[in-house]
């Protein structure tokens, strides 16, 4: 049984991040931006419990499952911004949800 | 064996990511997105998080992504247009993603040497005996503040969602 070095999973996590940056920064359409933050938060999941390891200790654990708790209670207010928000405008694109510049 | 599997499912998930960020379609990127929490679900096992494992496919996996699919196939969201971008973007976009990755990888392995080393139940504190011991004694205060987040995200998606405005 070979061993994993801990550093393989910071370095995992720190990659799927900044795919999430990425794809933030990239993305026109508010519900693959909403994507993209959920695998940011997923990123960080990872990174917590990688130290939960590294420290034989559970309290990473209870933090990847408040990151999770207030993950799923922002996908769902955030999903009923973006129905609303296209039920007023009809697009998804975000350069032309502009209304707050002027 | 652990590192065979770190390798095949770090692997899927770094390609599932990418796909999330490359695709155009938004139900292809969820598609994607699922993937990357499955892995990442296993990978959660081989730290020895299995409830933690569970709620990732029960919560992340399971409700969160199911809601996303809902949502787009209510928008009926089309494929993203193409958008004309500068040139400076075109030529330095990725490169400086590459390289702004590789930074952190060594930035990362020069702070954690290799003699701190993960095998498969190297640590078996994740149980889901451990995690409600310890919500329920040390982390009362913010157990109880989450579910009162989750009430007012409940009515808040609610009145947002069904609110007619003009």
């Amino acid at each position: 049984m070979a061993a994993i070095p801990i550093s393989w999973f910071l370095t995992l996590s720190a990659v799927l991040f900044a795919l999430g940056v990425a794809g933030f920064l990239f993305r026109r359409n508010i519900v693959t931006v909403f994507m993209s933050i959920e695998l940011m938060l997923n990123a960080v999941n990872l990174t917590f419990i990688t130290f939960s390891y590294h420290f034989k200790s559970v309290d990473g654990h209870l933090f990847a499952f408040f990151v999770m708790v207030v993950a799923a209670a922002e996908a769902a207010v955030g999903l009923a911004i973006i129905l609303t928000v296209f039920k007023n405008r009809s697009t998804l694109n975000i350069d032309a949800i502009d209304s707050m510049k002027n | 064996m652990n590192v065979i599997l770190f390798l095949i499912f770090a692997i899927i998930a770094v390609v599932c990511a990418i796909n999330v960020v490359v695709q155009t379609h938004p139900i292809s990127s969820a598609i994607s997105l699922v993937g990357v929490m499955g892995s990442l679900a296993i990978l959660y096992l081989l730290l020895g998080a299995e409830f933690i494992a569970a709620a990732q496919v029960i919560v992340y996996a399971g409700a969160v992504m199911v809601l996303f699919i809902f949502v787009i196939m209510l928008l009926n969201a089309g494929a993203e247009v193409k958008q004309g971008r500068s040139v400076v973007v075109h030529l330095l976009g990725v490169p400086l993603l590459i390289a702004f990755l590789g930074l952190v990888a060594y930035f990362v392995q020069r702070l954690f040497p290799r003699d701190v080393e993960v095998t498969f139940g190297g640590f078996t504190g994740g149980t889901a005996q451990a995690i409600g011991r310890a919500l329920f004694t040390t982390y009362m205060l913010p157990f109880e503040i989450t579910s009162i987040l989750v009430l007012i995200a409940i009515v808040g998606a609610i009145v947002l969602a069904r609110k007619e405005m003009d």
